[in-house]
């Protein structure tokens, strides 16, 4: 794998392809989950673990696997592995378990890991389908951790809370005074839209922002070139 | 002008399809089933040494030397612990004498559903501690029945159960302040608490009507 198809993976899964605010993939965890920043980095940090696995798997097969019966298979191969991959850590890392162990079941049946198995690990190498999996999961890091922090502020004007259940000697941050009368639309499903619509709104803005200053830039050399 | 290779009829395709995906099948059911298996044991441990950790909250250290988890009786699904199926009670013995009974309990009309409990009672019928395993209650508000999200650290509410002894104290004082009662309570969240307080006293009438069958030698 060069470097610059690594850079183009990382870039597609942080920001163009984005699984929560370009693809709007996995929705039904999304909203239930990011009523707090921990929750929803949990998430995403099970879901890495879990793309990473799935995409190394399909594309190490995918030259096994007939094109008729693929979506099966995937299924098949998906549900198996996190399945062990759910045991393995429930033996082994407990603690841990106890924290992530919650959110594998909501991720085996999100559709971010069928759609990227099928669009991407079926088609490519499996280091390059490994971290296509594990950037997806790291673009849906940063969107999830910012709209659970944002619910929780706005709703409740605390930040972290539930971080002692990963880190027991860490407090949730108390960012509003506390008579704040919270905002419990902001944690309540609606809430959890409205919000996505806005970071939605916001990463639409960078890029028509982007695009209009690249337009203006562009015409120079043809002007000169005298192709008018 | 001839085929050097037929292409494969509809039957053998779907016959070479089938028999890739059953091959796919074996396989991973396989590895679940052996994954199953060698983490089987790790696992049961696991969730042994949590119980145990939760039964060490109730019982006063050093009440007992013998295996709890070893010695239990199942208890029929009962209105008074507000179980609608079986469950079990631990015995903790101290010199192969009954020293104590942890139950299980459900307090069926908390604020937001089922409160779960569990209950430790020593031999003479006075509650030793109890815990909540599992609520709905409000986050922030009815939430205090936990001591881990209880604000008063030093007697956190749930401990003002410690050393009662429903047989002999009256059915009055089993009521939050506001209703009359002994029990301190929080401001804006008395379902919680009545429903907790209610539970538990039910739970140790039970085993005081039940005592010979509960704590009865192995």
């Amino acid at each position: 794998m060069t470097r610059d198809e690594f850079r183009q993976i990382a870039a597609n899964g942080i920001w163009k392809q984005n699984t929560s605010i370009v693809q709007i993939l996995g929705l039904c965890p999304l909203l239930a989950v990011t009523t707090n920043l921990v929750n929803g980095a949990m998430l995403s940090l099970a879901t890495i673990i879990v793309m990473a696995i799935s995409g190394l798997a399909i594309a190490s097969l995918r030259n096994l696997i007939p094109h008729e019966i693929r979506i099966p298979v995937f299924i098949l191969v998906v549900a198996a592995l996190v399945t062990v991959v759910d045991l393995l850590f429930n033996a082994n890392l407990h603690e841990l378990y106890l924290v992530l162990g919650i959110f594998i079941p909501l991720i085996v049946t999100n559709c971010i890991v069928l759609a990227r198995v099928e669009a991407y690990a079926n088609k490519n190498p499996p280091l390059h389908s490994m971290f296509d999996g594990i950037f997806m999961g790291v673009g849906m890091l940063w969107t999830l951790s910012l709209l659970g922090g944002l619910r929780e502020l706005i709703g409740g004007g605390t930040l972290f809370s539930g971080i002692d259940m990963v880190f027991p000697g860490l407090h949730p941050l108390q960012l509003f005074p506390s008579d704040y009368p919270g905002l419990l639309l902001a944690m309540l499903p609606p809430g959890a839209f409205i919000l996505l619509g806005c970071l939605i709104a916001w990463k639409n803005w960078i890029e028509s922002r982007a695009a209009a200053r690249q337009h203006r830039r562009a015409p120079e050399p043809m002007a000169a070139g005298g192709l008018h | 002008m001839t085929h050097t290779a037929t292409p494969p009829t509809a039957t053998k395709m779907a016959l070479r399809t089938a028999v890739i995906l059953f091959l796919f099948v074996v396989i991973f059911t396989g590895l679940l089933s052996g994954a199953y298996l060698w983490t089987l044991p790790t696992i049961e441990a696991a969730a042994a040494g949590e119980k145990m950790k939760l039964i060490n909250e109730v019982l006063p250290p050093g009440s007992y030397d013998n295996d709890l988890l070893k010695d239990t009786v199942s208890i029929a699904p009962t209105v008074a612990l507000g179980q609608d199926e079986a469950s079990t009670a631990y015995r903790a013995r101290k010199n192969g004498k009954a020293s104590a009974l942890v139950l299980e309990a459900v307090a069926p009309d908390g604020y937001a559903g089922k409160i779960r409990l569990l209950i430790a009672l020593g031999a003479d019928g006075a509650l030793l501690g109890v815990r909540v395993t599992q609520h709905k209650e409000t986050p922030g508000l009815g939430d205090y029945i936990e001591p881990r999200k209880d604000k008063n650290k030093d007697r956190p509410w749930i401990t003002q159960f410690d050393g009662l002894t429903p047989a002999t104290a009256e059915e009055r004082a089993w009521k939050v302040k506001k209703d009359g009662g002994n029990f301190d309570s929080v401001a804006g969240a008395t379902v919680t608490p009545r429903a907790v307080i209610k539970a538990v006293r039910k739970a140790a009438l039970y085993v005081a009507e039940n005592r010979a069958q509960l704590f009865a030698p192995q």
